[in-house]
């Protein structure tokens, strides 16, 4: 299934923007993203950036005060994972300019219409940033 | 205006719950929030809808259900504008998924939208039903998606594409539908149909076996050819990134590679040249390009063996692991677990390297490591490789301790190459971090050290020293414990000293301390203190000296509220004081405890091992656990296994009722049997007591001549005893005596006759229950005395079993005046194959004066 959810959460723990593809009822989720964003906060700069917890891969990065959390199945190449998040970024980058937690915060449903245009059901889509942004741009325009 | 109105737009909602302090402000505006939005819902708000649904999605990511929104989402993918059908779109796959009911009620609009003249709309409903599709929708919608795979916009292509994998997935029959299109999509241009349709190809294979012939046979040299254009290619702006275009695509493209060249060696080959290209010129210095050799690596372990690929693939590896950058060490380690199965060689090289590891800070790491360097453990390089591991368990953290001692502790009982390294290992793993080791784990090494009969002084001058020094892990403490006890007086008398240890003196009292010291520690479990006991109760025998501080030290648990320290500190001390004759035969040397059932059974069954350590003293002529369920059959074991003090020979009535030792004990620790019945138990069969009876006893088969002696004086409970000695020697419970009517008729014998007495036997057995015959004896005076206190015994070989009923009295009239009766039950574990017998032993008094008359049955029946 490669990747079974995305989250970006704060330095303190909230979590400012969700996609599973995998359904999990909301207890299990605040479990979930609790239980790893521990695990990940409590980690220094030095350490690796994967983390293993029960039966799949977490790959994570920290841009700022935001950290992104990708968590995958075992069998998929994290270094692949690792730079797909920084296209995620980028991708963000280019649309808002000089994007912040803020940005993503007010303009929740235009980083969900983001990533939706790169993952689609667990799978990478589309890895061109013009390709990704030329929807949401039309979008824009017209509203 | 009114900041919780439903015209509330999203911004304003999020610095209000930003602003919050705490929890309860949190909860309190978004419940408000809801209420509004709810009463919006209500009123089938029209202007605000997409805004409210945004609110609702904010509102689900915090936490909070939202499921009344869900009709709202319903509504927006209803309506015609496209803002209003994106949000509805993004709200249905964020606040449903495919278990809902209501999910049922969009596949119309899903429909019709596949069906739109705007692609963009078409899209959307596209990635909705990629996201979150049940397999009904799936089913009613898969014609449509075909379709779509084919449409003119690359977009819509890519969209359809993923939207297949999910199809297939929930409805794996409809999987061949999508094997032609897919062909097609595997030649495109465009990279975003390139990447969406070799992951739908790779899914294929997956999931269909036929999928997987057709693309192994047709497609593998085009896929070829598509990676090599991609490697060569010239600098593409849009899919650049760090220098490799489309490193995504590359991946995609070696995943599939990898799943088509498993296990067929045609397609392996056909990939060779491409795989080598890319191994040799990918630059490593960015993530990207390490990123494509990983998968590349990846693909070149899992096809069909080719030495060259091989070797520069663990070539690649070995850079890996020497890189700095943690998360490229952690991917290599993760590689080489893989590679140990198809070239263990090349990994031992780099054995140092993954030691190393193994300390690091990183955590994630050191787990790899530690799995990689498990596997790579053989006979030749254990010694220095568990070194090295025990040394780094003391530094370890205490997460990862548990991890590690139990690698630690298989590691050494897989490959421990004698067995002095091999307890010398456990020792210290015990001492490091005895409280992370399983049960089964212990318990092995005490079978090894049983068995290892040189180096028993050695072990436990080891343990005691070590026990000296740290006393806090348990299981240490309970092998140190069970250790002192069994070859205490090899500890005292420093026998058996190898030339590597330094002599140490212990005083027996030295011993004794050290195992009260484990009983007076508060950590000490139920378990420890059990074997401490036991532990005490052997020494207290082989240091005669100490016995009475011994028992003093047991006798203090008397009271204790927990039930087995009460028990055994209760029977302890009565074996200590009363019973010294058998104490040393009682906690002498265990026999060797058999490794071959121990392992078999430590594979099933933890609690036998257990009680089997623990429990040890009073089984011993047995060894290894015989189920204490049926004292009394070992009753009738002991006697044969243990030579019996007095004599043997074929003395039916000597091999039962001798031996007057082990019944005592085995009755007491076992089941509680008053003092007072062991005691008349002792008193009726112990061939000790009365010389007379010894001389009449060992006189086999001569019955005495009749004397008219009055029987010994004998209570009514004495007359209860034998019956309850014959169900000891019976073997099992005693069952009712059955009726004894029906069945074959049988001769009745004259079973027993002197100058002054008859015995008859009148025989009956039940139908359908041919081993079991029901005796009824009477017994007639004969002399002209009157015989008092009467006792009738017998006694049966052992396939035989005997069930007493009490006489009908006790005095016997002169003469033949009157009869005593008395019935018998013999049940034949051997009937058709043996004849009854019996041997009889009847006491009375005549005139004050004791008689005893023995004899022998060998004329019953011959079909009995």
């Amino acid at each position: 299934m490669g990747i079974r959810f995305i989250l970006m959460v704060n330095k303190q723990g909230q979590t400012r923007l969700a996609q599973y593809y995998e359904w999990l009822t909301l207890e299990e989720r605040r479990a979930l993203e609790g239980d790893i964003v521990r695990k990940c906060l409590a980690r220094n700069e030095q350490q690796c950036s994967f983390v293993e917890h029960s039966n799949y891969k977490i790959v994570y990065r920290r841009y700022a005060s935001l950290f992104f959390l990708v968590g995958v199945d075992n069998d998929e190449n994290e270094l692949a994972i690792l730079e797909f998040i920084h296209l995620l970024v980028e991708t963000m980058d280019r649309h808002f300019g000089n994007v912040c937690e803020l940005d993503i915060m007010f303009h929740l449903e235009k980083a969900h219409f983001m990533l939706e245009e790169m993952v689609m059901n667990g799978c990478i889509v589309e890895t061109s940033k013009s390709n990704i942004l030329s929807p949401i741009q039309l979008m824009e325009k017209t509203s | 205006m009114n900041p919780f109105s439903s015209g509330t737009r999203l911004r304003d909602m999020i610095r209000a719950i930003r602003a919050c302090k705490t929890a309860a402000e949190e909860r309190a505006v978004v419940r408000k929030e809801c209420a509004a939005i709810r009463a919006a819902i209500n009123e089938n708000d029209q202007d605000y809808r997409h805004r409210n649904l945004a609110k609702l999605m904010f509102i689900h990511m915090l936490g909070y259900p939202t499921h009344f929104g869900q009709m709202e989402c319903l509504k927006l993918i209803a309506s015609p504008g496209f803002p209003e059908k994106r949000i509805g779109y993004l709200g249905l796959m964020l606040l449903l998924d495919e278990r809902q009911e209501v999910l049922m009620l969009v596949t119309n609009s899903v429909k019709q939208d596949l069906n739109h003249t705007n692609q963009y709309i078409v899209g959307l409903a596209l990635c909705a039903l990629g996201n979150i599709c049940s397999a009904e929708m799936a089913r009613d919608l898969a014609p449509e998606v075909e379709r779509l795979l084919q449409f003119r916009d690359p977009n819509i292509r890519k969209k359809a594409a993923l939207c297949s994998i999910r199809i297939i997935k929930k409805v794996p029959d409809l999987a061949e539908n999508f094997i032609n299109p897919v062909a097609a999509l595997l030649k495109e241009k465009h990279h975003g149909v390139l990447i969406t349709g070799v992951q739908l190809c790779t899914d294929l294979c997956k999931v269909s076996p036929e999928a997987l012939e057709y693309f192994r046979k047709k497609c593998t040299d085009g896929l070829v050819r598509t990676l090599r254009d991609l490697v060569n290619s010239p600098y593409a702006p849009e899919y650049d990134i760090a220098g490799i275009t489309d490193p995504f695509l590359h991946i995609r493209l070696l995943k599939l590679l990898r799943v088509l060249g498993r296990g067929d060696a045609d397609a392996s080959d056909s990939m060779n040249d491409i795989l080598a290209q890319v191994a040799t010129k990918t630059e490593s210095n960015k993530n990207a390009g390490n990123a494509i050799l990983y998968e590349c690596v990846e693909t070149i372990m899992s096809i069909e063996d080719n030495g060259g690929l091989r070797v520069l693939a663990i070539n690649i590896l070995g850079r890996f692991l020497s890189n700095r950058d943690n998360n490229i060490r952690y991917v290599a380690l993760n590689m080489l677990m893989r590679a140990i199965t198809v070239d263990a060689q090349a990994v031992q090289r780099h054995r140092a390297t993954i030691l190393e590891c193994v300390k690091d800070s990183d955590a994630s790491i050191r787990k790899r490591a530690l799995e990689l360097v498990y596997l790579l453990v053989n006979e030749s390089n254990v010694k220095p490789l568990t070194k090295e591991l025990v040394d780094y368990l003391e530094v370890s953290d205490q997460d990862f301790k548990g991890d590690l001692t139990a690698k630690v502790c298989s590691i050494i009982e897989k490959f421990s190459p004698e067995k002095s390294w091999y307890i010398d290992q456990m020792l210290k793993v015990l001492t490091e971090a005895g409280n992370f080791v399983k049960d089964e784990v212990w318990h092995a090494l005490v079978v090894v050290i049983s068995n290892a009969s040189d180096l028993h002084g050695y072990t436990v001058r080891a343990l005691f020293r070590a026990l000296q020094t740290t006393a806090e892990q348990e299981s240490l403490v309970r092998v140190a414990v069970w250790c002192i006890g069994e070859y205490g007086d090899l500890l005292v008398s420093n026998a058996g000293m190898l030339n590597v240890e330094d002599p140490i003196t212990v005083t027996e009292s030295d011993a004794v301390d050290i195992v009260e010291s484990a009983i007076k520690r508060h950590a000490s479990d139920l378990t420890t203190k059990s074997m401490a006991l036991i532990a005490l109760l052997k020494l207290s025998s082989r240091f005669p000296s100490c016995s009475r501080r011994i028992k003093d030290i047991v006798v203090q648990h008397k009271g204790s509220l927990v039930l087995e320290l009460q028990q055994r500190s209760l029977e302890f001390n009565s074996i200590i004081e009363k019973h010294q004759n058998i104490r040393s035969a009682l906690v002498e040397r265990m026999p060797v405890l058999d490794e071959a059932t121990f392992g078999g059974r430590r594979a099933s069954s933890l609690p036998n091992t257990v009680s089997t350590s623990s429990g040890t003293a009073v089984k011993l002529p047995n060894g290894v656990a015989k189920p204490s369920a049926a004292p009394l059959v070992d009753l009738l074991d002991l006697s044969d296994d243990v030579p019996a003090p007095s004599s043997s020979g074929g003395d039916f009535l000597q091999d039962l009722l001798g031996v007057n030792l082990p019944p005592a004990t085995q009755s007491e620790g076992t089941n509680q049997t008053p003092k007072a019945g062991t005691d008349v138990l002792l008193d009726l069969l112990s061939i000790g007591s009365t010389p007379a009876q010894d001389n009449n006893l060992s006189t086999p088969d001569i019955l005495s001549s009749g004397q008219d002696n009055k029987p010994i004086i004998a209570s009514l409970d004495v007359l209860a005893a034998p019956s309850n000695m014959m169900d000891l020697l019976d073997g099992l419970g005693p069952a009712p005596p059955k009726p004894a009517e029906n069945g074959p008729a049988y001769p009745s014998i004259v079973a027993f006759e002197s100058s002054s007495l008859r015995l008859t036997f009148n025989f009956s057995k039940q139908p359908g229950n041919p081993q079991t015959t029901m005796i009824s004896g009477s017994f007639t005076n004969l002399s002209s005395n009157l015989f008092t206190d009467f006792v009738f015994q017998a006694a049966v070989p052992k396939f035989l079993q005997l069930h007493l009923d009490p006489a009908s009295g006790n005095s016997l009239p002169a003469s033949g005046n009157g009869t005593i009766t008395q019935s018998l039950k013999v049940t034949n574990s051997q009937h058709g194959k043996k004849p009854l017998v019996m041997r009889l032993r009847i006491a009375y008094k005549v005139d004050g004066k004791d008689v005893l008359e023995e004899g022998q049955i060998n004329n019953f029946p011959r079909d009995l």
